[in-house]
């Protein structure tokens, strides 16, 4: 029974976790987004300092689950020097593997370790949270970037 | 025919709890390969089997509309709809079955006053007391009526980790310009048991109607609004038994009578005319539509389950059991608690040092132990302890000191698996 645990809770997961990486606010951000989960309160709020389309460097802070937390972390490795249409691509391949625990065309790398979280439906969201937020930002172009 | 008594399948007159549980269907079965330990009380209740077919008989045999049709099934329905509503003002000693309107649950019950009582009698100025411990149904709906009427909300501060209303303070914010006090009886994140009587006197003292939310007593201890001395008093009847889409707002006649309707339509009114309609008499003047009939008469079984068992009984039973698992659960180490030290409700929340609340429930899940994590709709009384969020086990007259134990155990086992 504890597969579907270890398979949800893999190393990986409890040791971004525990130690996130990029967890941290950018003094540079171009754009800025806060991704709220209103199930249990947490919040996270996203620094994205652009270069023309590319994301090039990346922050976050807030509190969460472990699964919220290291996938922000996760995310922040994984599009560091992607355009924003390959983020929008691995968005919908990470819903995918999310959801239904595998995603069609390539390996998504490290993300991959979140594969598990399809057999507990209600942490999806949860996982999804930063890649919302990640969007937000991205999509928030015209906006006028707030630092507070 | 419908609203029987119903007698405890087991016949026991002393509450034998196994006998108890075993009435309870949903608590017979194997959560993820572990016996289903089920510590989410507060949020809903399991049924017991003489809910169950109080709903299936009347479904099978009596179901109509009420009120309207000259017809035997009709007749059935009314009798059984109208006879419910006799059982809910026995249930909570109201002077008569016309203070007892049914409503879709305590959320209900209370966006009913503040949009009819709330609307007709806030001025700009007039003051709402609430405390910090309610939940977001006894806040958001005043939050809403102050926007409309100009009046001012007022809070009544919670100390800390340990969750009691802070009384010291209540002279200062219970003001003669507080028109309205609206508190909960038994906080469902904390488990502290406010001293309604007291509240109410002293609510009185400044002229100040009060609303005492029941959610998570009703179906728990002996409710008796006259000793209460409340205004208004509402709770869900999912959470004592019930079927889900039921609850209960009681008021005093008086207010009743002088409050205008909420909601327009069939039942609620006496004549009807192209300009202008008369309204019906309490309680149908606050019902309109179609009613849960089959909720209701399933309502009235479950508080004939309950008088069978005993609520003083099961009072002293979740007092226990809250104690016992807070004691229990103060022996792990990194564990935080909330809530009273003592003469808590049958509720714990906790969190365990560097786990969210969140993958506490999901590791407990995975051993059958069904448990509550979030902010429970209390977010301003999870801001003012400093947390997002808080895992819960909350407890009914069925469960047992011996799921307790393997509760505490499983704690320690997701202690072990995130390696704190
Ligand atoms: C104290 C309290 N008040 C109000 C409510 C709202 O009850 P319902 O959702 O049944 O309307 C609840 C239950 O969630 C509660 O615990």
């Amino acid at each position: 029974m504890f597969d579907d645990l270890n398979d949800l809770y893999q190393q990986v997961i409890i040791d971004h976790s525990k130690s996130p990486r990029n967890f941290r606010r950018l003094e540079a951000a171009t754009r800025t987004a806060q991704g709220h989960n209103p199930l249990c309160g947490d919040n996270i709020a996203l620094y994205l300092e652009m270069d023309g389309d590319v994301i090039k460097d990346i922050g976050f802070q807030g509190s969460g689950c472990a699964i919220s937390k290291a996938s922000a972390s996760l995310l922040t490795e994984a599009v560091k020097g992607r355009s924003k249409a390959e983020v929008k691509q691995m968005f919908e391949r990470v819903h995918d593997l999310l959801t239904k625990g595998q995603t069609s065309g390539g390996d998504l790398g490290k993300l991959e370790v979140f594969a598990g979280v399809h057999k507990f439906p209600a942490r999806v969201k949860c996982a999804m949270l930063a890649w919302h937020a990640t969007l937000a930002a991205l999509d928030g172009q015209d906006q006028p970037v707030s630092t507070e | 025919m419908i609203a029987e008594t119903a007698q405890l399948k087991s016949k026991v007159s002393a509450p034998a709890w196994d006998a108890v549980r075993a009435d309870f269907p949903a608590l017979h079965q194997t959560v993820n390969g572990h016996p289903l330990i089920y510590f989410d009380n507060a949020a809903t209740s399991q049924k017991p089997l003489p809910v169950i077919e109080a709903l299936d008989r009347y479904y099978r045999q009596d179901n109509a509309n009420v009120h309207r049709g000259i017809h035997e099934l009709s007749n059935r329905a009314t009798t059984g709809y109208e006879g419910a509503r006799e059982r809910v003002a026995n249930f909570i000693h109201a002077a008569g079955s016309q203070e007892v309107i049914f409503t879709r649950g305590t959320t209900e019950s209370i966006n009913l006053v503040a949009n009819t009582w709330g609307v007709a009698n806030l001025k700009p100025g007039d003051r709402i007391l609430l405390t910090e411990m309610e939940h977001h149904s006894n806040l958001v709906p005043w939050q809403l009526v102050a926007a409309k009427t100009g009046a001012k909300l007022v809070y009544l501060p919670v100390t800390g980790d340990e969750g009691l209303l802070n009384l010291r303070q209540l002279d200062a914010v219970l003001t003669p310009g507080v028109k309205l006090f609206a508190f909960t009886h038994i906080s469902n994140t904390l488990g502290t048991v406010n001293p309604v009587a007291e509240l109410v006197e002293r609510a009185r003292k400044v002229g100040a109607v009060t609303l005492v939310d029941a959610a998570q007593s009703a179906g728990h201890l002996p409710v008796d609004v006259r000793a209460l001395g409340c205004d208004f008093l509402a709770f869900s009847g999912h959470k004592i038994c019930g079927p889900t889409g039921t609850g209960v707002l009681w008021g005093r006649q008086e207010l009743l009578d002088a409050m205008p309707p909420w909601q327009g339509g069939g039942d609620m009114i006496s004549s009807v005319d192209f300009f202008e309609s008369h309204w019906n008499t309490l309680p149908h003047k606050f019902e309109a539509g179609t009613p849960h009939i089959a909720g209701a008469i399933g309502l009235a079984a479950a508080m004939d389950y309950l008088d069978a068992v005993g609520r003083d009984r099961i009072w002293r039973h979740d007092q226990e059991l809250g104690a016992y698992a807070y004691e229990s659960m103060a022996r792990l180490k990194g564990i935080r608690l909330f809530g009273p030290k003592v003469g808590r409700a049958g509720l714990v929340s906790f969190l365990l040092d560097d786990v969210h609340a969140h993958d506490v429930v999901t590791v407990a899940d995975q051993f059958g132990v069904a448990l509550r994590g979030g902010h429970h709709c209390n977010q301003p009384l999870m801001r003012k302890l400093g947390v997002a969020s808080t895992a819960r086990a909350s407890f009914y007259f069925y469960n047992t000191r011996a799921e307790v134990d393997r509760f505490v155990e499983v704690l320690r086992e997701i202690q072990r698996f995130f390696g704190v």
